[in-house]
């Protein structure tokens, strides 16, 4: 029997709300916003954590300059602090290392990460996910019981499509949807046409920043942004 | 220290077991662990007894806890190749990631006959319960084993 299942309830008891941050395909900026949502709830008086899941290329740490820092052992992980938010990723342990998992390692991975971090109290804790309704996605459902799912889109037809097959498993399982963000708009093209009619809010749409990419590792910067301040609209939404 | 939040996890397991088969006491509960995780032998067991008291109440109080070691060993996806954890040496930040997580073994060990990353781990990753005995009811002392 594997014990770890067994204290999952226990570690995330002094969590508030769990926000996973899932959406169609990679590169439509989950990570970015992720990381944007958290610096802003932070910013407004909440205590923040991210976990990155994104097991295989984690994104967490780039966006938020986190070198050289590592968790602390105290009857289990402490994750450290970086601009005002916690930052639990398995890069602490990796390092920069290619560490090529499958999916039963990803599960364990996830699993040992989850029963071992100590978060303390938290009001948000924001997940990382990689793209699409593998491992990552189930591994939520079954073990970060209570998650509300953000759905981040952008205007692709590629994206699209990814989109509305995690709406419809989220829908088919009565997990809760806190609504669909748009990002990326550029001109008229939108997804949120082809996806309003599936009952779940609209959170607000960002458009394509050119120099957004100035802003990663710098998590001031990433604030004061165009892209950081649309963000705090929408967590102010959130709360 | 990790050894910790898993014996909590090992405590918080037994409880749970106990109560799904109606047992009264558990006697004795048998905890393998994994050579690729190189839990603290002693204050793991050390820790282990202390949550018992703390958390299991007069269920856990008498249980006697055995670890069992395992040896880790790891098998190649690509070549068929198999060897041991213990065999091969890696630098101390390393063993220690491992042990935080050992999954992130995939970043650190290759098979030492073909080189690939892509390996199977046998045996011995971790922690996890082999079975626990206890007794049912106070006129039935018979212990029963539930793996
Ligand atoms: N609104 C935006 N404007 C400009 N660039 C963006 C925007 N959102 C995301 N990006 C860029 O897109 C890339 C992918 O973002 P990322 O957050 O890593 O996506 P994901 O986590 O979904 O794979 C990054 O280079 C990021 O800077
Ligand atoms: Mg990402
Ligand atoms: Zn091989």
């Amino acid at each position: 029997m594997d014990p770890r299942v067994s204290i999952l309830d226990r570690r995330l008891c002094e969590v508030r709300r769990i926000i996973a941050v899932t959406g169609g395909k990679g590169g439509v900026g989950k990570s970015l916003i992720t990381a944007a949502l958290g610096l802003n709830l932070s910013r407004l008086g909440f205590r923040v954590a991210l976990l990155d899941l994104d097991l295989t290329s984690p994104s967490l740490h780039i966006i938020l300059g986190a070198d050289d820092i590592f968790p602390e052992e105290e009857k289990g992980i402490i994750p450290p602090e970086v601009a005002g938010v916690k930052l639990m990723s398995i890069i602490y342990f990796t390092a920069r290392n290619p560490s090529p998992l499958r999916g039963p390692d990803i599960s364990n991975a996830t699993l040992e990460l989850l029963a071992n971090t100590i978060w303390g109290e938290v009001d948000f804790l924001m997940v990382d996910m990689p793209p699409g309704v593998g491992d990552v996605m189930m591994d939520i459902i079954r073990w970060m019981r209570g998650s509300e799912f953000l759905i981040v889109s952008n205007p692709s037809k590629l994206v699209l499509e990814t989109v509305i097959k995690v709406i419809k498993l989220l829908t088919e399982l009565d997990l809760p949807i806190l609504g669909v963000i748009e990002n990326m708009k550029r001109g008229e093209r939108s997804s949120w046409e082809k996806l309003s009619g599936f009952g779940i809010p609209f959170l607000g749409e960002l458009p394509y920043f050119e120099d957004l990419e100035d802003a990663i590792g710098d998590p001031e910067m990433l604030l004061s942004s165009g892209f950081g301040r649309r963000l705090g609209e929408i967590a102010a939404g959130l709360i | 220290m990790h050894e910790w939040s898993m014996a909590e996890a090992v405590i918080a397991a037994v409880i749970d077991e106990a109560e799904r088969e109606g047992l009264d006491k558990v006697t004795e509960i048998m905890v393998r662990v994994g050579g690729l995780q190189q839990m603290e032998n002693e204050v793991f067991e050390f820790a282990l007894n202390e949550l018992k008291g703390a958390y299991g109440g007069s269920i856990l109080e008498d249980a006697r806890i055995i670890l069992e070691r395992e040896d880790a060993v790891l098998r190649c996806r690509f070549c068929g190749n198999e060897w041991k954890f213990s065999g091969i040496r890696l630098c101390e930040d390393e063993y220690e990631a491992i042990h935080f997580c050992p999954e992130v073994s995939h970043a650190y060990i290759r098979c030492p006959s073909c080189k690939s990353p892509d390996f199977d781990l046998l045996t011995g990753r971790g922690v996890s319960i082999a079975w626990i005995k206890g007794v049912k009811g106070e006129e039935d002392g018979s212990e029963s084993e539930h793996p």
